[in-house]
C-alpha cells in the first residue's frame, strides 16, 4: 500500500480525526521518566517520545481484570459469556511492544482459541512509532532484534524531521489515514530517507550484551542447573513486578466474584504471577516450585526456552521493563551474561 | 459494545448430580449426568472442570469408564474451599461442567498388551476409569495386575468394587495398607513392597501409575529394576489447572502444560524435567 507523509504540525489534527471515530489510547507522561498508555481526551496528551511505559499495551488485549462471563444462579447455573470492548486505536506503540503483542497473538489465537482475546484483538488498531535512539540502559532490543518491526501493526510512524513517515500495512491502516485530509503521498526521496535511517539504526542498536541471540538456546539448554539462579534468588523478593510489566507474560487466575445477593455475579480472570509462592500449589498442599530460585528460573525459561519449543520464538522483546521495575535491581541482561559465564562453574 | 460469546471455552455445560455415594470420611463419589442429553465422551484419564458459580472451579479427573455412556463419575476428596462446597451437594443439584480436557491414557496402544495398574490413595480415581475400561473390554487385553495401596484400611476407596476385582479370575489383585487396624487381614507396607511379587514380561507390558507425588519415584524405581522400559510406564500427574486450555500457567511443567499435554505422560517424556515428578 502506498505510504504517506504527514507534516508534524498537522499531527494533532490527525489524532483529533481518530478520536472522532475511535477511543484512542496513547503514551502519556506520568512523571520525569515514567509514561503510561491511557485513553486521551486531547491530542496534546500524546507523548510519542517515551521510554517503555509502566505497563505494556497488553493491558488492552488481556486486561488485568476481565469478565469472562456473568452468571445467575436464581434458577440453576445460568450464564452468558461476553466481551465488553469499544473499537479503539493504540497510538505510538514501540516496536518492542508490537513484538510483545505478536507473542500474545500466538498464544491466545492458537487452537483452542481464546475468543475473549480474539474479540479484543479484532477491535484494536495499532499505530506504531519508530525508536530512533536507545531509550535507556535497561533495554535489550539490540540483542533481541526487536528495534525494527516485523509486521504486527496497521500503521508504523517514523520521525523524519519536519514530517512523519506513515508506513501503511493494512486496509484498516489505510482507513485511518483516509479519516484526515492532511496527508501527502510519500515520494522516492522520503522512501530513500527511511531506508537510510533504518540502516543507520543498525549501527546504533548494537547488541547490549556479550551474548548473541544465536547462542541463547544453547545457554538455556545447559543453564538449568546453573548457580546463577540461586544468586538471582538471593536478591529476588518474589513480588511479581517483572511478570506484571512484561509484555509477554500472560498467566492468569480464574475467580468468581459474587454480587451481594450471592445469586448473581461474574467469573473473571485476573493477572497472576509465577513468582508468587502459591502459584504452583495443588489441593493437597504440594508445591511444585516452592523455592524462589525455581520460580525466578521458571520465568527466564518461559522467555528463552519453553516458548521457543512451543511457538518457535523468544518471548523476550528486549523492552527492559522487568529490569527497570525490579526493586531488587535484578537485571535481565546481566542475568543472561552471568548465565553464559557460569558454564562449567558449580 | 457488548459482544456475546458462545464458544469461548469458559462456558459450562449444565449437569445434574444423579447419585452420591459416601466412601470414606473425606471422599464421596458423585454420579453426574449432562443436562444437554449428550454423553461426556471422554478418554480414560481425562479431567473436567467442575464449576459452581460463586464458589469457583476445580479440575477433577473422571473416574468412570467411557464405556458407561449415560453418566460419569467423579471421586472428590474434601481438601479445600471448592471441594467443601462440592461435598455439600445433594442429589438433584445442578452443577457446571467444562471439558473433558487433556490427553488421557492411550487405550488403543495398550490393547493387546499386559497391564499393571499401580494406584496409591486417591490415585485410584483417575486409574479407575482405565481399569474399568480394560475390564469392560477385557478380551482386548492380556494379563491384568492391579496393585492398590492406601494409608489405612478405612481410607480404602471403591471398597465394594475392589472386592469384586479381588474375586475376578481374570485379574491379579494385590492390596496393601501403610498402617493396619485389628480387622485388616491383608498386606501391610508401602505399595513398593508389592512390585517384586508381580511377574510380568517387560517386552509386552505397560505399567500405569497414579498416586501422591512422593509415590512415583519409588514405584518407578522398582519397575525399572524389573526391566520395564521407561516409555511403557505411564503416569498421571496432578496440577491445579485453572483454564484447561494451556494458558493460565498454573499447571505448567517446563515446556508442557499438564492440561493440554497431560495429565497422562509416558515416564520417559517427563523423567528429566525437574519438579515434574
Amino acid at each position: 500500500m502506498k505510504d504517506v507523509l504527514l507534516k508534524k504540525e498537522l499531527f494533532d489534527g490527525f489524532v483529533e480525526a481518530l478520536m472522532n471515530s475511535y477511543k484512542v489510547a496513547a503514551p502519556t507522561r506520568r512523571g520525569d521518566k515514567s509514561f503510561a498508555f491511557d485513553f486521551i481526551t486531547n491530542p496534546s496528551e500524546v507523548c510519542l517520545d517515551h521510554i517503555p511505559t509502566i505497563l505494556p499495551p497488553k493491558k488492552y488485549f488481556l486486561p488485568q481484570h476481565e469478565t469472562l462471563l456473568e452468571y445467575d444462579t436464581t434458577e440453576g447455573q445460568n450464564m452468558q459469556a461476553f466481551v465488553e470492548i469499544e473499537p479503539m486505536v493504540i497510538l505510538g506503540v514501540h516496536s518492542c511492544d508490537i513484538a510483545g503483542i505478536q507473542c500474545l497473538n500466538h498464544v491466545f489465537m492458537d487452537r483452542p482459541k481464546d475468543y475473549h482475546y480474539q474479540a479484543r484483538h479484532d477491535k484494536i488498531l495499532l499505530i506504531g512509532y519508530e525508536c530512533l535512539r536507545k531509550c535507556d540502559q535497561y533495554a535489550s532490543c539490540g540483542l533481541m532484534q526487536t528495534h525494527t518491526p516485523t509486521g504486527g501493526y496497521d500503521i508504523f510512524m517514523t520521525d523524519m524531521g519536519d514530517h512523519y513517515y506513515f508506513s501503511i500495512n493494512t486496509f484498516a491502516g489505510k482507513g485511518m489515514v483516509q479519516l484526515f485530509e492532511g496527508f501527502e503521498p510519500a515520494d522516492t526521496v522520503a522512501e530513500k530517507t527511511l531506508k537510510k535511517l533504518r540502516s543507520d539504526k543498525k549501527k546504533l542498536f548494537k547488541n547490549e550484551t556479550d551474548v548473541s541471540l544465536a547462542e541463547i538456546p544453547s545457554i538455556f539448554e545447559w543453564g538449568f542447573d546453573s548457580h546463577v539462579w540461586d544468586r538471582t534468588a538471593e536478591k529476588c523478593l518474589s513480588c511479581g513486578n517483572c511478570t506484571n510489566v512484561c509484555p509477554t507474560c500472560y498467566c492468569f487466575d480464574v475467580n468468581d466474584e459474587p454480587e451481594l445477593n450471592l445469586a448473581k455475579g461474574r467469573r473473571v480472570r485476573v493477572w497472576d504471577s509465577c513468582q508468587n509462592e502459591t502459584f504452583a500449589i495443588i489441593a493437597g498442599g504440594e508445591n511444585f516450585r516452592p523455592k524462589r530460585a525455581q520460580r525466578t528460573r521458571h520465568r527466564f525459561f518461559r522467555k528463552f526456552k519453553y516458548p521457543v519449543m512451543r511457538y518457535g520464538k523468544f518471548f523476550c522483546t528486549g523492552c527492559g521493563r522487568c529490569s527497570r521495575q525490579c526493586m531488587a535491581s535484578i537485571n535481565l541482561k546481566e542475568t543472561i551474561s552471568n548465565l553464559k559465564r557460569s558454564w562449567g562453574e558449580i | 459494545m457488548r459482544i456475546p460469546l458462545k464458544k469461548s471455552g469458559y462456558e459450562i455445560i449444565k449437569a445434574e448430580v444423579v447419585k452420591i455415594t459416601p466412601m470414606t470420611a473425606t471422599e464421596k463419589l458423585y454420579e453426574i449426568r449432562l443436562k444437554n442429553g449428550e454423553n461426556l465422551d471422554h478418554d480414560p484419564g481425562q479431567f473436567v472442570e467442575v464449576s459452581i458459580f460463586g464458589a469457583g472451579e476445580a479440575p477433577i479427573s473422571v473416574c468412570s469408564s467411557p464405556t458407561n455412556q449415560d453418566t460419569f463419575e467423579l471421586c472428590i476428596r474434601k481438601v479445600g474451599r471448592m471441594t467443601s462446597v462440592l461435598h455439600n451437594l445433594k442429589v438433584g443439584d445442578e452443577i457446571g461442567i467444562r471439558g473433558p480436557f487433556g490427553v488421557g491414557f492411550p487405550v488403543n496402544l495398550l490393547k493387546g498388551r499386559d497391564m499393571i495398574f499401580i494406584a496409591g490413595g486417591l490415585g485410584i480415581a483417575p486409574l479407575r476409569s482405565l481399569i474399568n475400561y480394560v475390564l469392560d473390554e477385557r478380551r482386548d487385553f492380556g494379563k491384568v495386575d492391579i496393585l492398590l495401596g492406601c494409608k489405612t484400611p478405612d481410607k480404602m476407596l471403591f471398597g465394594s468394587e475392589v472386592a469384586v476385582w479381588a474375586e475376578r479370575m481374570d485379574v491379579n489383585f494385590c492390596c496393601t495398607v501403610d498402617k493396619s487396624d485389628p480387622e485388616w487381614k491383608g498386606n501391610v507396607g508401602l505399595i513398593t513392597t508389592l512390585i517384586p511379587g508381580v511377574n510380568f514380561n517387560p517386552d509386552n507390558t505397560f505399567a500405569v501409575v497414579c498416586g501422591p507425588p512422593e509415590m512415583y519415584i519409588y514405584v518407578i524405581q522398582e519397575l525399572l529394576k524389573k526391566g520395564m522400559p521407561e516409555s511403557r510406564i505411564y503416569v498421571s500427574l496432578e496440577r491445579h489447572m485453572k483454564c484447561g486450555m494451556g494458558r493460565c500457567g498454573h499447571c505448567q511443567i517446563h515446556q508442557y502444560y499438564c492440561c493440554m499435554d497431560g495429565p497422562v505422560f509416558p515416564y520417559d517424556k517427563v523423567k528429566d524435567l525437574e519438579g515434574a515428578i
